[in-house]
């Protein structure tokens, strides 16, 4: 490397101790984060990998190469394969209504009115809350006893007996299967969402207005400015916000650990938190290291998707 | 015309106000309920959005009297003041050695280093799992003292990368030329100007610490050394009971203020965020 700074560095003489110097110095500055990254990131996923083509367990402290024995193992519980489903499911459906709304409430935000700092306070609190503390007030909020919103249904006659709802008293939202899904999607949105509305605000506030106006002039409408100025011009920061939505949700187990801990039965199990019950709980580190190692391929695309985006940064 | 404008303003106050519904109203329901008698709370005829029995700070007092919520605010507190040091003292050097003293592979080693942070925890949690263990670090707070900064540094290098990139070089330059060295450059000229780009880093950083949850739940077992993004839900449950009031009211504490903070430093984080994705 050294060669390669004293090539770029110009040309005036005597520059040349500087350069030295310069690259010493960052060597130096970039060590720290060089080391710990190394040790602490690359170790433990070269460990990740040997533990899921291995029989490594809790108890045990030595371990032996077992092949593909533990994907065998895992590819044949309906647990894993139902995991690997609603996992994609749950990302999927919750970004794509992430996106659309967050789009929506970007657009909103661009605008003034008042109270506006209130409701900016008000639709960032999902996001600040840690993201238990969060799920613990849905948990609480679709109570199959006391939820509030069982509450409402009944006092506007749409819950208890000869209502559409049928004739229980509660929906037990997390007892059964739709309704659990539909309440995990729910409070995916809930937390993401503002992530996903920030950073397009960002993008947004950087289109350049005199486009905007000048589309005015030219009679352009809401729908066709939207459409054709708006939409392309923000699909880079629209790539950046499902980047960070699919990496931070795809890999989350907490809201599923603290909502529905998987059920009814396993249906709504993810694989983040399956390898969690299966190699922390169940103490089968390998099936769990082997079950986490499935979100790797979306990952590499989250990674490709970065690297073709700066590409294209670098040509324009 | 005037009609339409106030159809559309009348509009747009609907759409805002159904947005902060949405955001807001398990917040609403957890500061009602803090405040709940047990018999007015668990009577499903009561309608649950009125105290129907008078308000009770009883609660509160159990909260922080009666449960260790006090030392996991210690613990998370404490975690998250060591995490954001190394990480400003790991990052900003990095940072900066990238952006202005590596060349053109500073560029590549940037985008490498923000590749890191697309590695979630899901996937490290089980081999961290048996390396704390095997380093006698299992059920201490210093396990996450030394991994979540493996979440923070790759994140906040590449913020700062963003930041430092967005100061002309020649400020530094100059200054070299009244004779500061290129380290006393660094230190007097760009740290001061990178200052939005500090905040946003240990406000991200903390916030990090505040929110994880799998490897805190791995690693600590005891509740004198829970942190409160797992304390809270796992702690405040005794058996299969649920101390509903004490454990909203151990949520919203916390969800409030640091939404208010993070209202305070959106525009330095969102800055943060696109630059660094804009400008990779």
């Amino acid at each position: 490397m050294p060669d390669r700074m004293a090539f770029e560095v110009p040309e005036k003489a005597g520059t040349r101790t500087l350069a030295d110097r310069e690259g010493l110095l960052g060597t130096l500055f970039l060590l720290p984060a060089f080391v710990y990254i190394i040790t602490l990131v690359g170790i433990p996923l070269v460990l990740a990998i040997t533990y899921s083509f291995s029989n490594v367990t809790a108890g045990n402290t030595a371990f032996d190469f077992n092949g593909l024995e533990n994907f065998r193992l895992i590819l044949a519980t309906p647990q894993f394969r139902r995991a690997l489903w609603d996992t994609l499911y749950f990302t999927i459906v919750s970004q794509i209504i992430i996106i659309i709304l967050a789009t929506a409430l970007a657009e909103l935000l661009a605008l003034d009115f008042r109270g506006k700092r209130l409701a900016r306070v008000l639709l960032i609190l999902p996001w600040a809350t840690p993201i238990s503390l969060g799920t613990i007030g849905w948990l609480w909020l679709l109570d199959s006893k006391f939820s509030p919103i069982d509450w409402v249904l009944r006092a506007i006659h749409l819950l208890g007996p000869g209502t559409i709802f049928g004739p229980g008293l509660h929906m037990n939202y997390l007892g059964k299967t739709n309704l659990a899904m539909a309440s995990v999607i729910i409070v995916y949105v809930w937390r993401f969402l503002p992530l996903s509305a920030v950073i397009l605000m960002a993008g947004l506030t950087s289109i350049n207005r005199e486009i905007l106006d000048q589309a005015a002039v030219d009679g352009s409408g809401f729908w066709r400015t939207l459409l054709e100025i708006k939409v392309p011009l923000l699909l880079p920061i629209v790539n950046v916000a499902l980047l960070f939505g699919f990496i931070s949700m795809f890999s989350d187990m907490t809201v599923i650990f603290l909502l529905t801990r998987g059920g009814p039965v396993y249906y709504t199990q993810v694989l983040a938190s399956w390898a969690y019950f299966k190699g922390v709980e169940g103490g089968a580190l390998g099936e769990g290291a082997a079950t986490a190692l499935f979100l790797f391929p979306v990952l590499l695309a989250g990674v490709i998707m970065v690297l073709r985006s700066t590409r294209r940064m670098e040509v324009t | 015309m005037n009609l339409l404008y106030r159809a559309k303003r009348g509009l747009l106050y609907a759409t805002v106000a159904l947005f902060c519904f949405f955001s807001a109203s398990p917040f609403l329901w957890m500061i009602i309920t803090t405040f709940k008698q047990d018999r007015d709370l668990y009577r499903s005829k009561n309608n649950p959005f009125l105290f129907n029995d008078p308000p009770t700070l009883d609660n509160l007092r159990v909260l922080f009297f009666e449960t260790k919520y006090t030392t996991f605010l210690w613990n998370s507190f404490f975690v998250g003041v060591v995490v954001v040091i190394i990480t400003l003292a790991i990052a900003i050097p990095a940072a900066y050695s990238l952006t202005r003293m590596s060349g053109r592979w500073g560029e590549q080693a940037g985008i490498a280093i923000f590749l890191v942070y697309l590695v979630p925890p899901t996937l490290l949690f089980i081999p961290f799992f048996r390396v704390i263990s095997k380093i006698g670090l299992v059920d201490s707070i210093w396990s996450l003292v030394l991994v979540y900064p493996t979440i923070s540094v790759p994140f906040c290098t590449w913020l700062l990368m963003g930041f430092f990139k967005s100061i002309p070089i020649d400020l530094e330059e100059a200054a070299m030329v009244d004779g500061y060295s290129r380290l006393m450059a660094f230190v007097k000229v760009v740290m001061p100007l990178s200052v939005s780009g500090i905040i946003a880093v240990i406000v991200f950083t903390f916030t990090l610490t505040l929110h994880e949850f799998i490897y805190a739940l791995t690693f600590i077992s005891s509740s004198a050394h829970r942190t409160l993004s797992v304390g809270v839900p796992i702690e405040l449950v005794r058996g299969d009971v649920f101390y509903w009031q004490s454990l909203m009211a151990a949520a919203v504490i916390v969800a409030i203020p640091v939404g208010i903070v993070y209202d305070f430093f959106l525009d330095h984080l969102v800055a943060g965020l696109t630059m660094g994705a804009v400008k990779g």
